[in-house]
């Protein structure tokens, strides 16, 4: 199940503009990797790379390779679509389908993959929720629509849509910028739980949930406007925090940014 | 007038906050702003240039419904002494002589059948096709070609309905004949494509004028329809991209489900305007003696081009009432669809 992903001197461009120069880093499997630096700095460009979502925006561009235990998964024989159905994606605002049901938002992925019977729909479901920590809460309304939750429900049904699929590799992208602290505080904790089982990155413009969350840091940082994005360094997340290498980072980190 | 409310309500009170999904409502048009000047001291709640503004626009808003109340209300008064003067029941017969004022004899039953059935089947062929092009224009193409091409389909409602009444009666009814000829042989014993009660050959027939109509109201369906689907939210497409779903599951699970009231409520306006188009239908349509027979090969009339083939008739009041009360009865049809078109839009909201 839970993957590594191996990034190679990746650039990254959306159209003429450079947006993202020669990232290198090691994800390994079962493990929080946080991605953090300031607003545009390529960070959530990276990690959109990363399930070949980035090449989805108009002109956009990738260069260098993602490998997923090994597999590039930008190789020419790989249909980006089979990436994305491994490679579960939690964003920024929380975005159930308001349409369906909280049980068809869940099993949306599953559907999409061609799974009908209606049992085994049913079984994911609740394993899913359960595993986002949501279950208690709708079990009573699985046929209510997904959009009467609240904020912070909403981004666990999120999180329970993406790991229906039992994905490899699960990415965050600041999946607790739109939430309150009790929420957020509901998330962290269920990443804490899903390490156990996936591969997870996560984008945080919060240091504190970096530090609390993460086993592995990444800083990225812009040398200047209209420059691209670079990763200054990769560490433990406790050398990050504590010793950083890099003068830019530990600046950064401790708020003399800038 | 509005001092208490403004009053409860402190300058410092701002917005809400943005609802899910929802464009950041914007800030109360009557929330005081601090004054500035010493000018202004006097009046410090609704500055001049708020309140002229507000009372244009609730003038013009008052004014389109009485202007409306008024069309209503015209109808019906003259409407109403001309339907005294009926000899036969003016909803269910299908007889309509208006020649003898001593005798009026006229029912607007096959008139209401021929409208809704031309309009119905033009809608038929008109969403479909206007459901393709919106998804085309908003998902499939590329931008420097959806532009050009949504200009395209722009212009076709600003081609006036006379040039569709001739291009329908000269150039498409010829090329529909041998279709025609086809379908009532083939599939003649089904009534709608049943020998009609006029020539095929000339193509007067609600075959004819119902794809002209499609062709007419493609243009509104489409652009609505378009601009709906744009404004799926990207964040509900991403979630559908992240979770593997190729560009049609995309459609399939959000920009539909997204767009469905706006796309019937744009064919509800596509069948309005259908419903009350004239000149087209006036040149295209074959008149006939014969009742509607329920085949889309028939001729006749519906309300619009009945009246506007009547115009010599109107010095006549008695006579022209006749006409204006069949017209009373498409506005009232017309505003029922649209009624029906807001309901739907509401319910939409509603789920919103």
């Amino acid at each position: 199940m839970a993957k590594r992903i191996d990034v190679k001197d990746l650039n990254l461009f959306y159209g003429k503009f450079h947006a993202v120069d020669g990232v290198s880093l090691a994800v390994p499997p079962k493990n929080v990797t946080a991605f953090i630096g300031p607003s545009g700095c390529g960070k959530s460009t990276v990690l959109r790379s990363l399930n070949r979502m980035h090449e989805v925006a108009p002109g956009a561009r990738v260069e260098g390779n993602v490998l997923l235990d090994g597999e590039d998964i930008y190789a020419s024989s790989i249909d980006p679509v089979q990436v994305r159905r491994t490679i579960g994606m939690v964003f920024q605002r929380p975005n159930p389908f308001p349409t369906m049901s909280i049980r068809d938002n869940v099993v949306a992925g599953l559907k999409l993959a061609g799974e009908r019977n209606r049992k085994k729909l049913d079984e994911v479901a609740e394993r899913s929720l359960r595993g986002a920590n949501l279950w208690n809460e709708v079990k009573d309304r699985l046929d209510r629509p997904g959009g009467g939750l609240s904020g912070g429900q909403q981004q666990r049904l999120c999180i329970a849509r993406a790991i229906a699929v039992q994905p490899d590799v699960l990415l965050m992208d600041e999946p607790c910028s739109a939430l309150d602290p009790i929420s957020t505080l509901a998330i962290e904790d269920l990443i804490t739980e899903l390490k156990k089982e996936y591969t997870i990155v996560i984008v945080t413009h919060n240091m504190q949930q970096a530090a609390r969350v993460s086993d592995q840091t990444a800083f990225f940082n812009l040398l200047g406007v209209g420059q691209p994005g670079r990763l200054i360094e990769v560490d433990d997340t406790e050398k990050i925090f504590s010793n950083p290498s890099q003068k830019a980072t530990e600046d950064y980190i401790s708020g003399r940014f800038g | 007038m509005n001092d208490r409310s403004v009053a409860q309500r402190p300058a410092g009170t701002g917005d809400p906050g943005a609802r899910r999904g929802v464009p950041a409502a914007r800030p109360d048009s009557e929330a005081p702003i601090p004054p500035t000047t010493e000018a202004e001291q006097n009046a410090p709640h609704v500055r001049p240039g708020d309140r002229i503004f507000r009372g244009l626009a609730t003038g013009s808003g008052i004014f389109i419904v009485v202007l409306i109340g008024a069309i209503g209300l015209f109808l019906l008064l003259q409407a109403i002494p001309s339907l005294a003067l009926d000899q036969v029941s003016f909803l269910t017969s299908r007889e309509w002589s208006t020649g003898d004022v001593n005798n009026m004899r006229y029912g607007i039953l096959d008139l209401l059948l021929v409208t809704v059935v031309s309009s119905a089947f033009a809608l038929v062929i008109a969403m479909p096709i206007a459901l393709g092009i919106a998804l085309f224009l908003t998902q499939y193409a590329p931008r420097r070609l959806a532009r050009p091409f949504a200009y395209v389909i722009d212009l076709l409602s600003a081609v006036p309905s006379i040039i569709y009444g001739l291009w329908g009666l000269l150039v498409l009814a010829p090329v529909l004949t041998p279709i025609g000829e086809w379908l009532t042989g083939a599939l003649g014993f089904i009534p709608l494509f049943a020998e009609g009660n006029v020539s095929i050959e000339l193509g007067g027939t609600i075959f004819t004028a119902g794809i002209v109509l499609a062709v007419m109201i493609l243009p509104i369906i489409t652009a609505v329809s378009r601009e709906v689907f744009d404004r799926t939210p990207a964040t509900h497409v991403e979630g559908a991209i992240a979770l593997g779903a190729t560009k049609w599951e995309v459609v399939r699970t959000t920009v539909l489900p997204f767009g469905k009231a706006g796309y019937v409520s744009a064919s509800m306006l596509g069948l309005g305007r259908a419903l009350g188009e004239t000149i087209a239908l006036m040149i295209i349509l074959s008149a006939t003696n014969a009742a509607f027979g329920w085949s889309l090969f028939d001729g006749g009339a519906t309300f619009a081009s009945k009246i506007a083939l009547a115009a010599p008739e109107f010095n006549d009041p008695r006579s022209a009432g006749a006409y204006i009360a069949a017209g009373l009865v498409l506005f009232v049809l017309t505003f029922v669809v649209n009624a029906i078109a807001r309901a739907i839009v509401a319910g939409h909201k509603e789920y919103e």
